[in-house]
């Protein structure tokens, strides 16, 4: 099979995204993982199917030269669950955004994970609607003053992270739009794990939320105010790549390597296989000014995936029922004989 | 008293007790029973919402009439030869569907004075506050006896007193002279496995009741309903509307030579056909019960562009939550078969109780301009046939496709000879093949004859492309040009109306011309085909047009309705399809005679509509 490139993903059609939207950024990292993705798995660019909502973010479809469907709002994961599970040979990538998902698809993006379908989906959090041109959505910050909040909202935000492994999530990741090399690395991470990945990409809206995630991406804070977790590696980080996360209690701190006693040994180790969904959420959960948030996987565990159990239960029963056609199924239990 | 056994061409046997009663098993083992001795029948299973509703009271009284004949039969009969009524609740809801002539059987020992209170009674006489004083009234104390008959038989009292509806039934099997054998067998099937120590107790239930029936002085006739042996030859069986449907999606599947994914969320009355399709895995059947409506026509709308035959199974409600996506499967043009059976409404309505009121959602609860086929099932045994074709018109031309069935035919049953697949057509779907040049494939390109689409599965090289809501041209590209949307709204309805070339055009029963034609379309055919043979009976012969295929019209509509001067649509709703009608036919009178009450049509009313018109 010939190597494919990014160019092999890159359809004919004009990206219509505003300029510096952090979604071009997205596409760019997907565009890149799935070249890799297919070597690793030996897939042809054909078994690939994009699949989106409604919104900004739903338009990557139309920008990736596969097979795609670009639904209707807050059911991609529905129709990607349908997909999938009628032909699991087929490999689905989901992009959806935090009102697509989390509000109006909020039913189906849980029970997706809760069926651990084997899906990737790319959940673009900008924390606004941009389509509709700026509403809040539920993941905008508590109070945050939008055009139907023009006297900031009075609800609680979804931590996405905190919403997946509550639905016991099999795989979770982080990352910033920006951050294009580890975005490229936890897509790929994604498609190779079994069961529904979720990818939440913390975008920029450059028009109706500009600089949401500022706190976090701006170079200058970016290395202090984040951590990204590798499977197996220290939790350090720090623009010295001295400051660490260590166990405390029932919770985590973050500490610097060789102040209050701490030294490296005392610094967790990521464990994104892990079974034990308590640290995993911790992670998930942490937030400024005391603890760094969160990229990278954070979790990435096995467990039997729907589209499996469904193609297995039918080949199972397949074998040991004595139906295996119409004309039996419609002789088999009570008949009568009129002569 | 010299007792007779009676020949007869028919009777109604209307079993009616508590939600717990298992009146509906009663009633489906006395309709069983009835078909494998070689009658014509047909079923209604009447029962309540709740589960368990107040026990004794009016509401939680649960009914399954069934119409036995000689030879075919065709509606579960308006007005019942014998009510079993085994509570005072039963007795009340119930005595209003006798005949004058009618039977009574009552268990007695449940009509003491606090049920006869719950059911509403002011005296101590319930027959004659009801005005049935006249029938014949067995009065039997079936509890007792059935306590009585099982005294020994190791059983814990709450078991024995479950066994009285056996007890019933043997009493009905007396009055109507029939054999025990084929309820023996099912006793033997049903528990052989599981619960062989309540076979025994059963069959001795069963045969104490006949022999009580036969001993008592109480009834002065029986009754013989013999097959005349008039019956097509082949192979029979009694089955239900929703588990046909569910075979006719299965058939399909085969013929077409793609996997079944079923999508649905579980809805009364429709549910039964999620649950058959999950039975037959062996047939490579997928089911997928979805966290909710709109999951299951867009898990199903995912399947089917993954190219497996998709359908999601549902009733009025469900229909109204999945119209967006109905939409969606009109625009991206993929084939769907989304099943409807009907229940009262608006709302959550009746939900055990029938109607044909989605028609107007079906042929346009959706937005934009949202052609979709919309076809219907006439029989419980038609439902096969129905969704059969549902699916191949699906499949050959590239579209959702409503199949509108009714609560009344899901539930119900009737006696159906087996076809063979081999008497049923390959469904065609017309696959997409890539370019052969190497240039991109153009998803909305034509056949200029059908105006379908062809089809390309994911999987294939060459062939990828984008389908979505957003409006698109011929190439697949996102356009929103004012003459390329004109264009393809266009196309879509044409599309639609297309199909009217692959379906069988409209027959008319009785003469071909003349003052009156009757029409219908769904479940309603049994009773006015009924209508219309008792009317030939009493010397006036009706024409009668009835429709399987609403959207589009068989081609001759035009034709056959210009033969008449006045056209009688019936129909379960308020004019939902006169006005469809007439809207389509301006140019011809149609008179509206609907109803809707939850039930059926009786035989007489629909009579009477027509001499009204005559």
């Amino acid at each position: 099979m010939a190597t494919l490139t990014a160019k092999d993903f890159k359809s004919d059609q004009e990206v219509r995204w505003c300029p510096g939207c952090g979604d071009h950024a997205v596409l760019a990292a997907l565009q890149r993982a799935l070249p890799k993705v297919s070597q690793a798995l030996d897939y042809a660019k054909e078994r690939y199917v994009v699949v989106s909502g409604i919104g900004c973010s739903s338009r990557l479809p139309y920008y990736m030269d596969t097979f795609g469907f670009h639904s209707i709002h807050g059911r991609a994961t529905a129709i990607s669950t349908g997909i999938k599970v009628a032909n699991p040979w087929l490999t689905v990538w989901q992009a959806c955004g935090d009102g697509d998902a989390l509000a109006i698809g909020g039913n189906h993006f849980i029970h997706a994970i809760r069926r651990n379908i084997d899906i990737n989906i790319i959940l673009f959090n900008n924390q606004i609607y941009g389509l509709t041109k700026g509403q809040y959505s539920p993941t905008s910050k508590f109070g945050a003053i939008t055009k139907t909040s023009p006297y900031g909202t009075v609800e609680h935000p979804f931590n996405p992270g905190s919403l997946v492994l509550g639905a016991k999530g099999t795989f979770f990741a982080r990352s910033l739009d920006v951050m294009i090399q580890l975005n490229e690395d936890i897509m790929t991470s994604a498609a190779l794990h079994d069961g529904t990945s979720v990818v939440e990409m913390l975008t920029n809206c450059a028009i109706f939320n500009d600089g949401a995630h500022k706190s976090l991406s701006d170079p200058a804070v970016r290395a202090d105010r984040t951590i990204v977790l590798r499977h197996g590696e220290k939790m350090l980080f720090g623009k010295d790549n001295n400051k660490g996360l260590v166990l405390n209690g029932m919770g985590l701190r973050a500490v610097t390597v060789g102040e209050g006693g701490y030294t490296i040994d005392d610094i967790l180790t990521h464990d994104a296989h892990s079974d034990n969904m308590g640290i995993h959420m911790m992670l998930a959960e942490m937030k400024g000014p005391d603890m760094p948030v969160a990229l990278g996987v954070i979790r990435d565990v096995k467990d039997v995936t729907y589209d499996d159990g469904v193609r297995d239960q039918v080949k199972d029963i397949m074998k040991t029922s004595k139906i295996h056609c119409v004309d039996d199924l419609l002789r088999s239990g009570s008949t009568w004989e009129v002569k | 008293m010299q007792h007779k056994v009676i020949d007869t061409k028919d009777v109604v046997i209307r079993f009616a007790g508590d939600s717990g009663d298992g009146m509906q098993l009663t009633g489906s083992l006395f309709a069983d029973m009835s078909a494998i001795y070689g009658n014509g029948l047909s079923t209604f299973p009447d029962y309540p919402a709740e589960i368990r509703a107040p026990k004794g009271t009016v509401s939680g009284v649960s009914g399954f009439q069934v119409h036995i004949g000689t030879d075919k039969v065709t509606t579960p009969g308006d007005f019942c030869d014998l009510l079993v009524a085994m509570n005072p609740a039963a007795l009340k809801a119930n005595a209003k569907w006798c005949k004058r002539n009618a039977m009574i059987l009552v268990d007695d020992s449940a009509f003491d004075e606090a049920n006869m209170k719950k059911a509403g009674f002011t005296t101590d006489n319930p027959f004659l506050e009801l005005g049935v004083e006249d029938r014949t009234l067995i009065v039997a104390p079936i509890t007792e006896l059935t306590q009585e008959s099982l005294k020994d038989s190791g059983m814990d009292q709450k078991s024995i007193v479950k066994c009285k509806n056996m007890f019933t039934l043997g009493m009905a099997c007396y009055i109507y002279s029939r054999p025990l054998e084929h309820i023996y067998q099912y006793l033997e099937r049903k528990f052989s496995k599981k619960h062989p120590e309540v076979i025994a107790p059963n069959k001795k239930v069963l045969n104490d009741g006949f022999n009580y029936a036969a001993n008592i002085q109480a009834i002065p006739n029986t009754y013989a309903v013999e097959p005349s042996g008039n019956v097509k030859k082949g192979i029979y069986r009694n089955i239900t509307g929703n588990q046909a449907a569910a075979w006719g999606l299965l058939a399909a599947s085969e013929k077409s030579g793609l996997p079944l994914f079923c999508g649905s969320y579980p809805i009364t009355p429709a549910t039964a056909i999620l649950e058959e399709l999950a039975i037959h895995k062996s047939l490579g059947a997928k089911t997928l019960q979805a966290e909710d409506e709109i999951a299951g026509i867009c898990t199903a709308i995912g399947a089917s562009f993954a190219g497996n035959l998709a359908v999601t199974t549902t009733s009025g409600p469900g229909v109204s939550l999945k119209s967006e996506a109905l939409g969606l499967a009109v625009m991206t043009e993929l084939p769907l078969v989304v099943i409807d059976v009907q229940r009262g409404g608006p709302s959550t309505g009746l939900p055990t109780k029938t109607e044909q009121t989605d028609l107007n959602q079906a042929l346009y609860g959706r937005n934009g301009e949202c052609p979709m086929p919309v076809i219907a099932s006439h029989s419980p045994a038609h439902c096969f046939d129905a969704a059969f074709q549902a699916a191949k018109i699906a499949l050959e031309h590239m579209t959702p496709v409503m199949l509108l069935s009714e609560g009344f035919l899901g539930n119900g049953s009737e006696p159906w000879c087996i076809p063979s697949m081999s008497d049923y057509p390959e469904i065609k779907p017309p696959y997409a093949k890539a370019p052969e040049d190497g240039s991109k494939f153009h998803p909305f390109e034509r056949n200029p004859e059908t105006m379908v689409r062809n089809w390309a599965v994911p999987g294939q090289k060459g062939l990828e492309h984008r389908v979505g809501g957003l409006e698109k041209n011929h190439n697949g590209v996102l356009s929103t040009d004012p003459a390329n949307h004109a264009l393809m709204v266009e196309e879509r309805a044409k599309k639609v109306a297309l199909i009217a070339n692959s379906i069988p055009e409209l027959e008319v029963m009785g003469p071909q011309s003349g003052k009156l034609l009757v029409v219908g379309w769904g479940g309603t055919y049994g009773h006015l085909y009924t209508a219309c043979q008792e009317m030939k009976e009493e010397g006036t012969e009706v024409s009668y047009a009835h429709f399987d295929y609403i959207n589009p019209l068989p081609k001759n509509t035009e034709e056959v309705f210009s033969k008449f001067e006045k056209i009688l649509v019936c129909e379960l709703n308020s004019g939902q399809f006169a006005n469809y009608l007439r809207g389509e036919f301006p140019q011809f009178n149609f008179i509206k005679f609907g109803k809707v009450q939850g039930q059926p049509f009786l035989v007489s009313e629909l009579m009477d509509a027509f001499k009204k018109e005559l």
